[in-house]
């Protein structure tokens, strides 16, 4: 049952991070385009090898997606696939794709999240006010329409401001470790190149000594919004020998969700990291102390923390104890993030800011992370988070 | 330029035909909750069937209102340009006596005495066009 682990990522490709664009803008099909020929040059592929594809939403096409993408960039495919499920899109597309392999539907699949800016439309209408929820839907008949927007309840900084609180309350909190968590992640971030806050490392004060945004989040626990974007490509075992780099497989993976809104979660400090990393691990057949890398989905300080515990590497409310007993640097005891997370590297718009921390899992089990390089890099864990501690996907990569 | 200007106001409730019952009773200071006649859950927020079992025998039911602050945030900056002015926001989750937990608004205390576990009390809140439930220590 599960993957066998016979399918494996073989290529990735990431735009430069940048706070303020100033390049040429792209539509997400163009995108697609670039990004799909530097992963397939990465792997040394052709574009011919590829058979199938995984997406998100662009905004060129409400529907159709896939076929909109396959049409543009000249693609025969025999798995087209769109996944919707915000923060944690990516990571899932990534095992979508595996499965659909093993399951001998196609053999290469690429799977990317642009995040570039689009070309201004000199058509548009007025802006849509609803913009400034968030993620936060205001469509007719949505229970966030009704009962989440009317009370201010909108958007990402209140919900994981609530799970912090309530954390708090719980297991008693420690400010400077949650910090510490943004400190040594920037700390990472100063060995990327790519990433927006490349020198500019930070200390525990400057974080408590930033803006309280939404107590007791403060900004610099809050990522940075970003232009971005990257792709990976997944194929089967007889195309991975093909590949000019070390394969990195796929061996377990795992899904888990139950509410839109944290507010209905049925313990908002236990999030589905839990079931979706175990799922990975006995998948996987390997155990929190086999990782030796951590590329968890960083929104916040607190989802960092939440995931380190859920997928047990240390016990619940234990997070803020273990943060401060080990360093989280690509150098340190328990790696985390190690290109800077989206907290050091930015996030990167639409979904691509959950595919930097699967691309940087692979580059580090490659060997390939350069000045950020973990040491005997075989096994890494990468989680994706949608919404609010809403949607959760893990997957484990291992090293041929 | 009027459509720029409406876009900002104060987002009210939409009352659906299956959530009416709910959103009128706040009107008459009122609270009504939906349980279930076959599990006996309650149901929050109003929904057609039962989330616990699926059965769409749901009869309304007059509740208290009192409960617990479950958590809060103090959002300091608007959380929306639509909620300009009401900062800071004291955005709260409450769980009513009955288990089930509502977005909420608390009024009528001070940032720095809001805690989680105290009891709460509903407050009927007026907008322009609709009653919704904050609520305020008890």
């Amino acid at each position: 049952m599960g993957l066998q682990g016979k399918a494996a990522l073989v290529g990735v490709a990431d735009y430069k991070n940048e706070r303020k664009y100033t390049g040429k803008r792209k539509f997400y099909l163009e995108q697609w385009a670039e990004l799909t020929q530097m992963a397939l040059a990465d792997a040394g592929l052709s574009k011919d090898d590829i058979d199938g594809i995984c997406c998100s939403s662009i905004p060129e096409s409400d529907l159709f997606a896939p076929a909109t993408i396959a049409e543009y960039l000249g693609l025969k495919v025999n798995f087209a696939e769109m996944v919707d499920l915000g923060g944690a899109s990516s990571v899932s597309m990534i095992w979508r794709a595996a499965a659909a392999i093993e399951l001998g539907i196609c053999e290469a699949v690429v799977c990317a999240a642009p995040g570039i800016p689009i070309p201004s439309n000199p058509n548009r209408g007025p802006r849509d006010p609803n913009r400034f929820y968030g993620s936060t839907s205001a469509n007719w008949g949505s229970p966030q329409t009704e009962f989440d927007v009317p009370y201010g309840n909108v958007a990402q900084n209140v919900g994981y401001a609530l799970i912090a609180q309530r954390y708090a309350e719980t297991y008693g909190y420690d400010e400077r470790a949650l910090a510490k968590i943004a400190v040594d992640q920037r700390t990472n971030a100063q060995g990327n190149p790519k990433a927006v806050f490349y020198g500019q490392p930070i200390t525990v004060d400057d974080v408590l000594q930033s803006k309280m945004v939404a107590d007791p989040l403060h900004v610099l626990e809050i990522v940075m919004p970003c232009a971005g974007g990257s792709a990976c490509i997944v194929v089967s075992e007889r195309l991975a020998r093909k590949c000019k780099h070390r394969p990195v497989f796929i061996t377990g993976c795992g899904e888990h969700l139950t509410t839109r809104s944290v507010t209905y979660a049925e313990d908002m400090t236990v999030s589905p990291v839990g079931p979706a990393a175990t799922s990975a691990f006995n998948m996987s057949g390997k155990k929190p102390n086999d990782i030796d890398v951590l590329q968890a989905y960083d929104c916040y300080t607190i989802t960092v923390l939440l995931t380190m515990e859920d997928a047990g590497f240390c016990g619940k409310g234990e997070g803020i104890s273990f943060v401060n007993e080990n360093s989280l640097t690509f150098d340190g005891s328990f790696p985390v993030n190690t290109h800077g997370g989206q907290l050091g590297a930015g996030q990167a718009a639409g979904m691509a800011g959950g595919m930097s921390q699967p691309v940087e899992g692979v580059r580090q089990v490659m060997g390939r992370a350069d000045g950020r390089q973990v040491k005997d890099c075989n096994t890494a864990l990468i989680t994706g988070t949608g919404g609010i501690m809403s949607e959760q996907s893990a997957i484990i990569l291992e090293g041929a | 330029m009027n459509k720029e200007l409406n876009a900002y106001q104060r987002p009210e409730p939409q009352p659906t035909p299956t959530s009416e019952p709910f959103w009128s009773g706040l009107i008459e200071e009122k609270i009504r909750l939906q349980q279930c006649d076959d599990c006996s859950g309650w149901v929050y927020y109003p929904r057609s069937h039962c989330p616990e079992c699926l059965s769409s025998n749901l009869t309304w039911k007059e509740v208290s209102g009192e409960g617990t602050l479950y958590s809060f945030t103090v959002a300091n900056q608007a959380t929306a340009p639509q909620f300009t002015g009401e900062e800071p926001q004291l955005i709260g989750v409450v769980e009513l006596v009955e288990g089930v937990r509502v977005n909420t608004v608390m009024v009528n205390v001070s940032p720095e005495d809001l805690k989680v576990g105290m009891k709460v009390l509903p407050v009927f809140f007026r907008l322009a066009n609709s009653t919704v439930l904050y609520f305020e220590p008890g």
